[in-house]
């Protein structure tokens, strides 16, 4: 899906410890951090950023209650309503006997269910592809994409990332969202 | 200021030697770009034999039945379900790393926990293999689901612990398999972004899903796997309490005591370090990573296995006192003459099995002992066989004298098809483990970095000027100024 192509003030840090007062001074300045990429994480880059907590745990929680519900809705209905089974005359809602299933149905939803969600929300999926804005983020470098608009001056954002620390500073045109493609080939989604 | 708290001189390193990002990176994936060595291909083409053997066995067994097993009236399931408890034991222990120590916050972890994981995952998928093809008609499998089917519908029983089964180990595996794959995801991006040739960029490329590395993400990664470690310890709990029920509801002589389930997780953590032992004392020698499994790694694991040991000591010997306690005179007798009796047919595995589970860890309180390879590695393997032959004590001895004394077996030895079964799993395991080392990072590299810079040996330097500066400031603000 396309989101369109954006002009980027790309600077590289190779140290979190400058990259955290780097991420603070941008922000003062008022630019626009489009994201930061970094190759682990980074404990309280979100905060520096300003980034809302993630709420994926919330929607784990919704998916193990929805696990617990279906186990005990259809271990019952089909044990006391579709073909009650007599078993040496016990009681056809044999609930404790039904808790073991009921907990791994509740784990099995919950992990799934929050799994799948992680895809989406960070679109990852085999065959996706994104643009890159440095191949060692995934390595040893901290890579700020700083967005640009129409009004900014990149070579002061150069400048100022310079200031900040940056080892490796460049400008860079790119689509922001994902699109289907391989890693083998080369993909132009626009034209100069 | 600085942001990052390093960790006192007094703890020992995580990561050994003088090591930037860059270098980690290097080390741990250097291995998968290179050609596989000459013992990486020896080690291959035996798993692939055993593999092959076991596909064999399991053939005869299914064109000619169960029969081609020597299992006896009593004994139903031998070599087989001891085989299962074994496997699924083995697996506990990978859980166990990735997710108890991550809610522990234990920093070592990050050295082996995704060797660990996949070791999880490659023997719960050998510990499949046991029911499923027990199951005689294994065509017939699929009847274990529960669904809406033209039987009736006819349901599968959810008050027996053998369905509570079908549902544990699926998702144990299902959990496991997401767990160490979202974990991996990072990993296989830096491969991606590292390759030199095209196959590389889009195999790598589709395995890692298009990661990026954006801080977003990475916070919802963080999010993910610790709900997901969560999620997993009282998993890991469940499946080998739930398998002990499959024992402990009987009301076979031995089996029926409810002190199985810890004594069963307890065993599961035991066996399964011994196995993490073992592979990785060799992963760290193949692929040079001793700066990164470390003695102070091997250590910590001993310390688990010498914990995890005694409290299935501590197990074995209240089970006895209760069998003698308790005065049920089947009970009795199957401890006190089917077990405990050394001159009884199978005396002697009930012994070897204290020997190398009870005794022999025990060594494992002089420190010495503890980081010495050799010694480790030893022990690994004598830990290994010890919790087989757990399994197969509880088994045999408690099935091969039943009510009914005319139907007693006289003795019980496998069949080459049972065997070949059992090496069969261990020719899969290997063939797994043996891929997977080749093809993917042993070692979590990006958790690794995260950890580098507060527990890496260079940097520890740092913390030693950090404190000699703290401690001249006190002096002169505090000590100096109240003289």
């Amino acid at each position: 899906m396309a989101g369109g192509i954006k002009k980027f003030v790309v600077g590289c840090f190779d140290d979190e410890a400058v990259l955290f007062p780097a991420v603070k001074k941008v922000r003062r300045a008022g630019y626009k951090i489009h994201d930061v990429y970094t190759p682990f994480p980074v404990h309280g880059l979100d905060h520096a950023m300003g980034l809302r907590e993630t709420s994926i745990h919330t929607a784990g929680f919704i998916y193990g209650i929805a696990g617990t519900t279906t186990a005990l809705t259809t271990i019952s209905w089909i044990f006391t309503k579709d073909w009650p089974l007599n078993i040496g005359g016990k009681p056809h809602f044999a609930l404790p006997a039904w808790i073991p299933i009921t907990f791994e149905l509740t784990v099995l939803f919950a992990a799934v269910g929050m799994v799948l969600t992680f895809c989406y929300l960070c679109q990852l999926s085999p065959f996706i592809k994104k643009h890159h804005f440095h191949l060692r983020a995934t390595d040893d470098l901290f890579v700020m994409a700083i967005e640009c608009t129409d009004k900014t001056n990149d070579a002061e954002v150069q400048a100022f990332l310079q200031n900040a620390g940056a080892k490796e500073i460049n400008v860079q045109h790119a689509e922001t969202g994902w699109w289907i493609g391989r890693y083998d080939r080369e993909q132009k989604l626009y034209r100069d | 200021m600085s942001l990052l708290k390093y960790e006192s001189q007094i703890r020992e390193p995580l990561v050994d030697g003088n090591k930037d990002y860059h270098q980690v990176t290097e080390d741990i994936i250097r291995p998968i770009e290179m050609k596989p060595t000459r013992l990486w291909y020896i080690g291959f083409y035996i798993s692939v034999a055993l593999l092959l053997f076991g596909v064999y066995s399991i053939y005869r067994e299914v064109t000619y039945g169960i029969g081609q097993w020597n299992l006896t009236k009593t004994i139903g399931w031998g070599w087989d379900i001891t085989n299962f408890v074994w496997w699924v034991g083995i697996g506990h222990a990978g859980t166990l790393i990735s997710a108890i120590l991550l809610l522990f916050r234990q920093g070592w972890r990050t050295g082996v926990n995704r060797a660990a994981e996949a070791m999880t995952i490659f023997a719960v998928m050998c510990a499949g293999q046991f029911p499923i093809w027990h199951m005689g008609r294994v065509w017939m499998a699929f009847f274990v689901l529960p669904y809406p089917n033209s039987r009736g519908p006819l349901w599968v029983n959810f008050n027996s612990p053998l369905l509570w089964d079908v549902f544990a180990i699926s998702t144990y595996f299902t959990v496991s398999l997401l767990f160490w794959y979202s974990g991996l995801l990072p990993d296989l991006a830096t491969v991606r972004d590292r390759a030199k040739t095209k196959l590389r960029k889009l195999l790598y490329g589709v395995a890692s899903f298009g990661w990026t590395g954006s801080t977003k993400h990475w916070q919802r990664h963080e999010s993910l796997s610790l709900v997901l470690a969560g999620l997993s310890t009282p998993l890991v709990l469940s499946v080998h309490t739930i398998v002990s029920f499959d024992f402990a509801t009987s009301i076979v002589p031995g089996w029926h005591t409810t002190i199985f389930p810890p004594y069963f997780v307890a065993g599961a953590i035991f066996s399964g370090f011994a196995m993490v032992q073992t592979l990785m004392i060799i992963l760290r020698k193949v692929f040079m990573l001793e700066d990164y499994i470390t003695l102070g790694h091997i250590e910590a694991m001993n310390k688990v296995i010498v914990l995890t040991g005694s409290i299935v000591g501590i197990a074995y010997i209240t089970e006895l006192f209760i069998a003698w306690y308790g005065q049920n005179p089947y009970e009795w007798y199957a401890f006190k003459e089917n077990r405990a009796n050394l001159f009884s047919p199978y005396g002697w595995s009930y012994w070897l099995m204290m020997f190398c589970n009870v005794v022999s860890p025990q060594m494992f309180w002089f420190k010495k002992l503890r980081r010495n390879i050799a010694f480790t590695f030893f022990m690994s393997i004598i830990v290994n066989i010890g919790m087989w032959y757990e399994r197969f004590v509880i088994i045999v001895t408690s099935t091969y004298r039943d009510y009914l004394p005319s139907s007693w077996s006289t003795y019980y030895s496998p069949s080459i098809y049972e065997i070949g079964f059992y090496l069969g799993t261990f020719g899969l395991f290997f063939t797994c483990f043996f891929l997977f080392a080749k093809y993917f990072p042993v070692i979590a590299v990006a958790e690794i970095k995260s950890i580098l810079k507060t527990t890496g040996e260079s940097y520890k330097h740092k913390m030693t000027e950090i404190e000699k500066a703290d401690s001249e400031k006190f002096y002169i603000e505090e000590v100096e100024h109240a003289h």
